[in-house]
């Protein structure tokens, strides 16, 4: 029972550009450090809302309000003094759809490490090699990093941008439903690499497929109405819930 | 993490001027339309006054008169050439989007006509001039209602067509089912429903073709005296505008300012006014 | 009549009818080409085609034309212009759709509008009285003061400044032309997917190194055709250039100096040529001319069409 907390959200509120009702209400959640968090609820619940503020997504689009704290090895970066750049070092983010820049699979994966000043070739090699590896992607691409991305399958193109994610280290890997646009077979593989990268990352997943969350994750966190009902260990949230709603939710009863 | 303070610093720095450089380009752009619209306003207000529009020009060298004939001369070749090219226009873009809708006729018209917006439009001056001036012998009002109908067909018809396009096929279908022959749909669902855009379009189109000069150069060329009969050579504001602007007095240079004054005024408000109407009406696209 | 309408028959003839119309699309373009092209046929006879090309005699009075001259000036003033317009447009449209303020954008993007909007023989009398002056006596004496010495681009700033030449000219179109630029720029700015852009901001980029890297990358189809678009409207351009340009056809390194361009050739001169042969090479220009823009026009148009599909892909 000895796990290190690597996120704590405490006491937060978020509110969207121009409103006067929070979009989340009084969240207080561990996130604890090289387990896999799923945030599960119905559609509109603020669980993707709750994910992207990990990394400060909101910021980008004038006008929404952080309150309360969200800490990162014990400092707040919901604080004006944070460097977002810094943050988003640390805490990586896959989105629902696969996002391939409109460069080769190669600079793809080295694009982040160029950012951050890496030039040497024969380094930034090796780091996308250990990245493609990482995300199961190497063998099947290894032949043709010069091409385009656009080029590869959605299932591919997805563990590609994991494979970016990772290139450059961060500590924890935020996923908004990484395989809604996908079919079965990725779904599985990317599930699969999920689950293999637990001792690398921390992991947050956010999933409307209450079966994905069982499959994936170590804990759970099912909100309802921008509220945190219940957080628990994914076993007891779906065998033995404590709250009637949540209850209600994972046996299917509404959603 | 990988993550170096220094180079963060540099790519901030970096961005930075970037934004700033580009911040710069824009109040470049605002400064130079600011520049040109207050000289114009400043040179032509002083010109201004009731002969301007009242009476015609002045022997060349003496002072006074003004631009009647320009003013009339302008309002009729804009007139006329409004009658020849809207209409056209507005039936030709009818065609390619309902008849023709989707087929490769259709495409090639429409890019056709885009190329045709922007083609010179001093070349457009000499086609007329080969077909109607010379076989007449000398210039005349109509070649330049015709050259300027020339440029407004392709404008119109690709705003009619944009515009037809935006109203939705089951509006079309719903008339359809109730037994409508296609010409009465266009008629009475279809062109009701974008009227707003097309009408639009027609001003805009008038008020492109009512600061043309080229075209009229040598076609419909220029009179320093009243006239009513298209098949004189007519004078227009653009084209006194040019010559008293590049003659030797400085009457002619005012005149020319209060001409410019005019007529910019007139585009600017009839552009704004209806890309305004267009905005209100379409808001998430225009 | 209303009986008359209800039938089928009133759809054949509105058919009809906008079919011919749709078709005089067709026959304008053809039949300018045609004329032009019999109008010119003396002088085709008599100068050939590479030789009218490439000869920089412009002689009336001894009867010898080319085009060389012509065509100098013409592509001096556009590439000259091109090369200032396309920063400065690039840079206002990149502040129209990544940095301008909510409020600010429909504002200043209709202020960049009317630019486009303003007739170009206001440009061209602005340019004369305005800006001309203000060349001759501060600017080009600045340049030719800094440059002048230099070997080699010194050349591009010789000669008495006075306000009428190709430098002058240029600026005048590069004004007109960065509307075309940037709206068309700004339009595909505004197309890049914002999930696209959040993946990079989510891999720790600043704000212009997703404009950079992302946003201009997405958007180069889009902003090609602009370009060759404004390309195509700058070689056009008549009235603009027209006062401030000095219709002298010859060719020389230096910009300080007056030119001539197709179209002020043919403004200053078409009502004035008195042997057949004289205006038979002016519609020869003018063929010339329309072949040119039809060509680059289209290639515009190609741009832009394969920038469409791409979005919708």
């Amino acid at each position: 029972m000895s796990q290190n907390l690597k996120m704590q959200v405490k006491d937060f509120y978020f509110y969207y550009a121009g409103t006067k009702e929070p979009a989340l209400k009084n969240i207080n959640m561990p996130v604890y450090e090289n387990q896999v968090t799923a945030l599960i609820g119905p559609s509109g619940c603020g669980k993707t809302t709750l994910l992207r503020s990990f990394n400060r997504m909101h910021d980008l689009y004038h006008g929404n309000k952080y309150k309360g704290e969200i800490l990162l090895d014990g400092e707040n970066i919901l604080s004006e003094n944070t460097d977002l750049i810094e943050l988003r070092s640390k805490v990586g983010m896959v989105f629902q759809k696969p996002t391939p820049f409109p460069m080769s699979i190669f600079d793809n994966i080295a694009y982040g490490l160029r950012l951050r000043g890496i030039k040497n070739k024969s380094e930034l090699q090796d780091r996308v090699e250990k990245a493609l590896k990482q995300a199961a992607l190497w063998e099947e691409v290894k032949d043709r990093l010069n091409e385009p991305a656009s080029g590869m399958s959605g299932g591919q193109q997805q563990r590609l941008v994991i494979a970016r994610a990772l290139a450059v280290e961060p500590e924890v890997l935020l996923f908004d439903e990484p395989t809604s646009a996908l079919d079965p077979i990725s779904t599985a593989k990317i599930e699969e690499l999920v689950v293999s990268l637990r001792d690398t990352v921390t992991i947050i997943i956010v999933t409307h497929n209450m079966q994905q969350a069982a499959r994936v994750s170590d804990y759970t966190a099912f909100m309802y109405l921008g509220e945190l009902i219940e957080f628990d260990k994914t076993d007891i949230i779906f065998t033995s819930p404590k709250k009637k709603l949540t209850e209600d939710y994972v046996s299917g009863r509404f959603g | 993490m990988i993550y170096n303070p220094n180079i963060v610093k540099r790519r901030k720095i970096r961005g930075f001027i970037a934004l700033l450089l580009s911040t710069l380009a824009a109040g470049l752009g605002l400064f130079w339309l600011g520049f040109i619209l207050f000289d114009v306003l400043r040179h032509g207000l002083t010109a201004i006054n009731l002969d301007f529009f009242l009476e015609d020009p002045a022997p060349p060298g003496v002072p006074g008169g003004g631009l009647r004939n320009a003013f009339v001369g302008q309002l009729l070749i804009t007139l006329f050439a409004t009658i020849i090219g809207v209409p056209i226009g507005l039936l030709a873009g009818t065609f390619i989007a309902e008849y023709a809708r989707g087929t490769k006729f259709a495409k090639v018209i429409s890019i056709l006509s885009d190329i045709m917006v922007s083609v010179p439009s001093i070349v457009v001056g000499t086609f007329i001039y080969a077909i109607m001036v010379m076989p007449v012998g000398h210039f005349n009002g109509w070649a330049g209602a015709a050259a300027l109908a020339f440029i407004m067909i392709p404008v119109v018809l690709r705003t009619t067509e944009d515009m037809l396009s935006l109203v939705p096929w089951t509006l079309r279908e719903a008339a359809f089912a109730l037994g409508a022959s296609y010409f009465k749909v266009i008629k009475d669902i279809v062109y009701r429903a974008a009227i707003t855009g097309i009408l639009t379009g027609i001003i805009l189109s008038i008020a492109r073709v009512a600061g043309e000069t080229a075209p009229l150069l040598f076609t419909s060329f220029n009179n320093s005296f009243f006239t009513l009969n298209m098949n004189e050579p007519m004078s227009s504001l653009t084209v006194t505008i040019f010559v008293y602007a590049m003659g030797p007095y400085e009457d002619w240079h005012e005149k020319a300012w209060a001409a410019a004054f005019v007529i910019t005024f007139f585009i600017l408000i009839v552009t704004i006014l209806s890309r305004s109407i267009i905005y209100w009406k379409y808001k998430s696209k225009s | 009549m209303r009986k008359f309408l209800k039938l089928p028959f009133a759809d054949l003839i509105f058919a009809l009818i906008s079919f011919s119309a749709a078709f005089t699309v067709l026959t304008l373009i053809f039949s300018t080409i045609y004329v032009l092209y019999d109008e010119s046929s003396l002088a085709i006879h008599k100068f050939g085609i590479l030789n009218f090309l490439f000869n920089v005699d412009w002689d009336p009075v001894n009867e010898i034309f080319g085009a060389a001259s012509s065509l100098y000036g013409t592509f001096v003033t556009t590439v000259f212009s091109l090369m200032i317009a396309i920063p400065v447009s690039i840079g206002i449209a990149i502040f129209l759709s990544e940095i301008s303020p909510h409020l600010m954008k429909t504002p200043v993007g209709i202020a960049i509008e009317m630019l486009a909007a303003i007739p170009s023989i206001i440009y061209g009398m602005w340019g004369l009285f305005t800006l001309a002056p203000i060349m001759a006596n501060y600017i080009e004496p600045t340049l030719q003061s800094i440059f002048g010495d230099i070997p080699i681009i010194g050349k591009l700033f010789e000669g008495t400044p006075m306000g009428i030449d190709l430098f002058t000219a240029s600026i005048i179109l590069s004004i007109m032309i960065t509307p075309f630029i940037a709206s068309i720029s700004r339009d595909s700015f505004n197309l890049t997917p914002n999930i696209v852009k959040e993946s990079a901001y989510a891999l720790g980029a600043t704000h212009w190194e997703v404009i950079r890297d992302i946003v201009i990358p997405y958007a180069k189809l889009g902003v090609y055709g602009g370009i060759v678009l404004a390309l195509g409207r700058a070689l056009g351009e008549t009235m603009a250039v027209a006062f401030v340009l000095g219709n002298n056809h010859q060719i020389t390194p230096s910009l300080f100096e007056a030119a001539a361009t197709i179209t002020v050739t043919l403004a200053n001169e078409f009502t004035e040529a008195d042997t057949d042969i004289y205006l038979s090479s002016l519609f020869y220009l003018a063929l010339i001319l329309f072949v040119l823009s039809f060509v680059i026009l289209a290639a515009a148009k190609f741009f832009l069409l394969k920038a469409e599909k791409g979005y919708s892909r």
